[in-house]
Formats: C-alpha cells, sequence, structure tokens
C-alpha cells in the first residue's frame, strides 16, 4: 500500500512537471509551427532570478513570482529577438536563430554570474517530508502535484473559455484564416510566448527546487523532456503534450523502481527504447490534433 | 452615395508577366446582390482575393465605404467590415462549430457574452443549432459551407464577399441557402457579391450580374441583359454557337 501511493505520488509530481514543460514548448509549436530551442533557458532566467534575488531579504513568495515575471519578460524578448525578425522567412532560419539566442543566454550566464553551480534560496517547506499512508514523501513533491493541477486547469480555461485562448486556438489551427478574421497575429504570438514563459518559469521553481542549485545548463533536461513528451503526445495537441508529459513520468518512475542498480544510469537509453517503440506505433503521436497542419 | 459602396475602379492583377485581371471596375451597392460569374480562371476568385488584400494590385484602388483599402493588409480590411467564404472551405477544424463563429466576433472586438450570443443566434439562423458542439472536421461540406458563411457573419460585415457557397450542396440545400442569402442584404444591411457556378442560384438571387473572361468585364447589367449578350454566350458556349 505505501509503496503503491509512493508509486503514485512520484508519477505525478514528476509527471506534472513535464507536462507543465510540454505545455509551454507546445504553445509556440501549434501557433508557429516551430520550437522554441531557448525555451529551457527561460527555466535558467527564472532560477537566476531566485539566485540574484536572494540576498535582497524579499519575501521567498515575491522572490518566486518575481523569477516567473523575469521568465514571461524573457519568453516575450524570445519572440522579439529570435523568431519575429526571421519568422516570414525560413524555418531553418528560426531553427537557427532559436538554438543562437539559447547558446546566448547560457554563455551570458556564464560570462556574469558563473559556471559554477549556485544556491537558489527554498523556503523550509520544500525539505520537509511528509507521511501519507506510510510513505514519507517530500512536502515539495505534492506542491508540484498541486501547482500542475491549478495550471493545467487554468490553461484548460484560458484556452477554452477566454477570447484570447479561442484566438490562439484559432491561429493555431490556421493562421492565415484567423488573420483574415481579424485576429490580430502578433498580439496573439507574443501573448503565447508570454503564456510559454509564464509555464517555464513556474516549472523553472519547481524543478530547481528539487536540486536547489542554478547552472548555465540548467534548462537542457526540461527542454529534452519538454521535446519528447510532445513528440510522443502529439506535437499539435495541448492534452497531448500532457499525455505526453505524464506517459514519460510513468515510464521514467516505473523504471526507477525496477531497474537493477547497475542498469539504473542506463536508465535513459531504456526511456528512449519505449520512445521509440511508441512513435513505430503512433508516428504522429498519441493525440493528432489538427490536421492542417501546414507552417503558413 | 460612397458611404454604402465596393467599389473597385480598374483594377489588374498579374502574376508574373501574366495578367489575371485587366483593368476591371465593379461596385456593390450595401442591400444589392451582386454575381460574379465567368468561365474556368476568367479571374472571379483574383478578383475576391484583391478585395480581401491578398494580392497586390498592378493598377487601379479598392474603396468600402470611401475608406482605401487598396495597400491595406487582409487583417485591416476584415475590421473596415469586409468578410469573405472560400471557394475551398477553411474551417478551424480543431474547434466547435460554436467557437468557428465565436472566434469572428470575438476578432472584431466583441466581448465574451455578446460574441457567444451573436454566434448561437448566427447557427439558428442557418439551422446549426444542434451541431453546435461537433468540431468542424466532423461536418458534412454543405455544414460546412453554412459554418463558414455564419463565421464570415458573425464579423457583421457591410460587404460579405462569396466564393461559390453552393458547391458541393445538394439541391434541397441549394434552395435553402438560396433563401437564407436573399434575404441578407435588407435583413443586415450589407451589400453581397456572389461567385457561383450554379446559374439557376445566381439568376435568381442576384439584382446585377457582372461577367468576366480571360481577365476583363465583356458585360454588366441585370440578368435577363447578362444572358442574351452576344459576348457572353461566346465566353461560355464559344464562337460560332452566338448566333445559333
Amino acid at each position: 500500500m505505501a509503496f503503491t501511493i509512493q508509486f503514485i505520488i512520484d508519477v505525478l509530481s514528476l509527471g506534472g512537471a513535464y507536462a507543465l514543460m510540454a505545455l509551454g514548448l507546445v504553445i509556440i509549436y501549434g501557433i508557429l509551427r516551430l520550437v522554441n530551442f531557448a525555451y529551457g533557458e527561460l527555466i535558467m532566467v527564472a532560477g537566476y532570478t531566485m539566485y540574484l534575488s536572494s540576498g535582497s531579504g524579499l519575501p521567498w513568495i515575491v522572490m518566486a513570482s518575481l523569477a516567473v515575471a523575469m521568465a514571461v519578460v524573457f519568453g516575450i524578448f524570445t519572440d522579439y529577438a529570435a523568431f519575429r525578425p526571421v519568422r516570414a522567412k525560413s524555418v531553418t532560419a528560426v531553427l537557427i536563430t532559436s538554438f543562437a539566442f539559447s547558446n546566448l543566454l547560457q554563455n551570458a550566464a556564464l560570462l556574469f554570474i558563473s559556471p559554477r553551480p549556485r544556491n537558489v534560496p527554498l523556503p523550509p517547506i520544500f525539505s520537509q517530508t511528509v507521511e501519507i499512508g506510510g510513505a514519507i514523501t517530500p512536502v515539495r513533491n505534492l506542491i508540484t502535484i498541486a501547482a500542475s493541477i491549478v495550471l493545467l486547469a487554468a490553461v484548460a480555461y484560458l484556452m477554452r473559455k477566454t477570447t484570447l485562448g479561442i484566438a490562439m486556438r484559432a491561429a493555431a489551427t490556421n493562421f492565415t484564416m484567423a488573420r483574415m478574421l481579424g485576429v490580430p497575429a502578433n498580439l496573439i504570438i507574443s501573448s503565447a510566448f508570454a503564456l510559454s514563459g509564464f509555464l517555464a518559469g513556474v516549472v523553472g521553481i519547481l524543478w530547481i527546487g528539487r536540486i536547489g542549485t542554478v547552472v548555465p545548463g540548467v534548462g537542457l533536461e526540461p527542454l529534452l523532456v519538454a521535446f519528447i513528451a510532445t513528440v510522443i503526445g502529439g506535437m499539435r495537441s495541448l492534452p497531448g503534450a500532457v499525455v505526453g508529459g505524464f506517459l514519460l513520468a510513468l515510464i521514467d518512475t516505473t523504471l526507477n523502481y525496477t531497474l537493477p542498480q547497475d542498469l539504473l544510469k542506463f536508465r535513459d537509453a531504456f526511456t528512449f527504447t519505449l520512445v521509440i517503440l511508441i512513435l513505430l506505433w503512433r508516428p504522429a503521436g498519441l493525440i493528432k490534433g489538427p490536421a492542417s497542419g501546414q507552417r503558413t | 452615395m460612397s458611404e454604402t459602396r465596393l467599389a473597385v475602379a480598374d483594377v489588374s492583377v498579374e502574376f508574373t508577366g501574366l495578367r489575371a485581371l485587366d483593368h476591371v471596375s465593379l461596385s456593390v451597392d450595401t442591400g444589392e446582390v451582386v454575381g460574379l460569374i465567368g468561365p474556368n480562371g476568367s479571374g472571379k476568385t483574383t478578383l475576391v482575393n484583391a478585395i480581401t488584400g491578398q494580392v497586390k494590385l498592378a493598377t487601379g484602388t479598392i474603396t468600402a465605404a470611401g475608406v482605401t483599402l487598396s495597400g491595406l493588409s487582409p487583417r485591416a480590411i476584415a475590421l473596415q467590415g469586409v468578410s469573405r467564404s472560400f471557394q475551398i472551405v477553411r474551417l478551424f477544424n480543431a474547434m466547435t462549430v460554436l467557437e468557428n463563429v465565436e472566434a469572428a466576433a470575438l476578432a472584431k472586438g466583441a466581448g465574451r457574452a455578446a460574441a457567444r450570443e451573436r454566434a448561437e443566434a448566427l447557427l439558428d439562423e442557418f439551422g446549426l443549432a444542434s451541431k453546435a458542439d461537433e468540431l468542424g472536421d466532423s461536418l458534412s461540406y454543405g455544414d460546412k459551407r453554412r459554418v463558414e458563411i455564419a463565421r464570415a457573419l458573425a464579423a457583421e460585415p457591410k460587404f460579405l464577399l462569396l466564393d461559390e457557397p453552393a458547391a458541393g450542396m445538394n439541391d434541397a440545400e441549394t434552395e435553402t441557402l438560396l433563401h437564407t442569402l436573399a434575404a441578407l442584404p435588407e435583413k443586415r444591411g450589407l451589400g453581397l457579391l456572389i461567385i457561383d457556378h450554379d446559374m439557376g442560384l445566381i439568376m435568381r438571387l442576384c439584382h446585377r450580374l457582372h461577367v468576366l473572361a480571360s481577365g476583363r468585364t465583356i458585360a454588366q447589367g441585370t440578368a435577363a441583359h447578362v444572358r442574351a449578350h452576344p459576348a457572353v454566350i461566346e465566353a461560355y458556349l464559344g464562337k460560332g454557337t452566338a448566333h445559333a
């Protein structure tokens, strides 16, 4: 029993974080049909904002909000710096500029802050543990689960019920047509980057909260996770990204529990084997999303 | 007069040297239904694309209610009250029928509640209320066309351009559509420009016809006038049959 509860909590907390990462990536992909490779650096920005504001004496929640706000700002900045100038020109150009922007931010962190891990302030509650039904689990896992439920519900509400959400979905299905109806395209794209940055900021705090430190390359793993989750879930579908995130977490956690100790360091090889099998079975991902996938 | 008129004046469009439209002038007044007809490749859709800003003009100007449209972006033109449907339906497939129509109202600046109300009323009017929650993708062809027209109307246009609205519809559907469309100009105070190959529909629906052939205007006027026009008969049936 305790084991089952432990397993479920692990899957849900890891899955919630993965799902949020994937959602932030797929929101941009859905509208522009372009992967933002500088997405991981938004998580890095959130981490360093926490580090830089740690001496300020501000309450933790204010520092956390500041970190999320900076991720939003850098999200919008990514659009202006890497996407907007070359968006209409070619896919390859945007691919390169988003990689370049990613590199630029990482190197700026190396140069102006440090290549060494920096401590991020965390409230005591992050390191406490709690016992549920015989299972001992860190409170931050429960916080992650709660945060992802709230955010996934909020994003679902935003997408279904608000003007901005309907405009974003219209733009995601058929960008040209949405423009022809009078949807303000640039505003929608900037909003998508802001939302992506917001999710990256929150995930950044939760993710970095697991390790307690931030390094310039901290965003690489979340980017990879988000990318794989969206690929197995379906690149064009927001629910697909969420499903992909949880599925990837289920695979990772199951392997963590079942692999013998000396094979555990090869866990990713097992994970990716399963990912390849899933893709052979469903090449377009688990949830297909709109068929009109032409980049416009 | 010009306050209630969509005026195309002396418009030419070129595609890499090929003249798709050659000094065409046409007008649609509020309350009027104008039919745009002509053989395949005569430039009908190009003219609609020119009005909605999707192709650049080589010569001429286009104004709607006194505002110059030529040179504006498609989005700006849509916001000036010019809406259109497409020859090949372009719905938002992953969104519900209701959301498709709502999106157009929202894009024109309606509030959430007003947009929902307007969309529901339009779906009622087009007999689509029972399909409001289905995805755009899942509809029959005729229903998709109706959704597209409803969506165009949700923007409350002053001028509505319909590119083959009856294509793919059966006779009964076409008949219903005819009655809905015929009532639009009066009811909504808009000018309607229709392209269609169904001459029965066009002749009964339109107050005036404008005939294009190879990018040139070859005739315009009432249905009776156009039908008897030698150039029209020649364009449609070929030389030699004109006097048969």
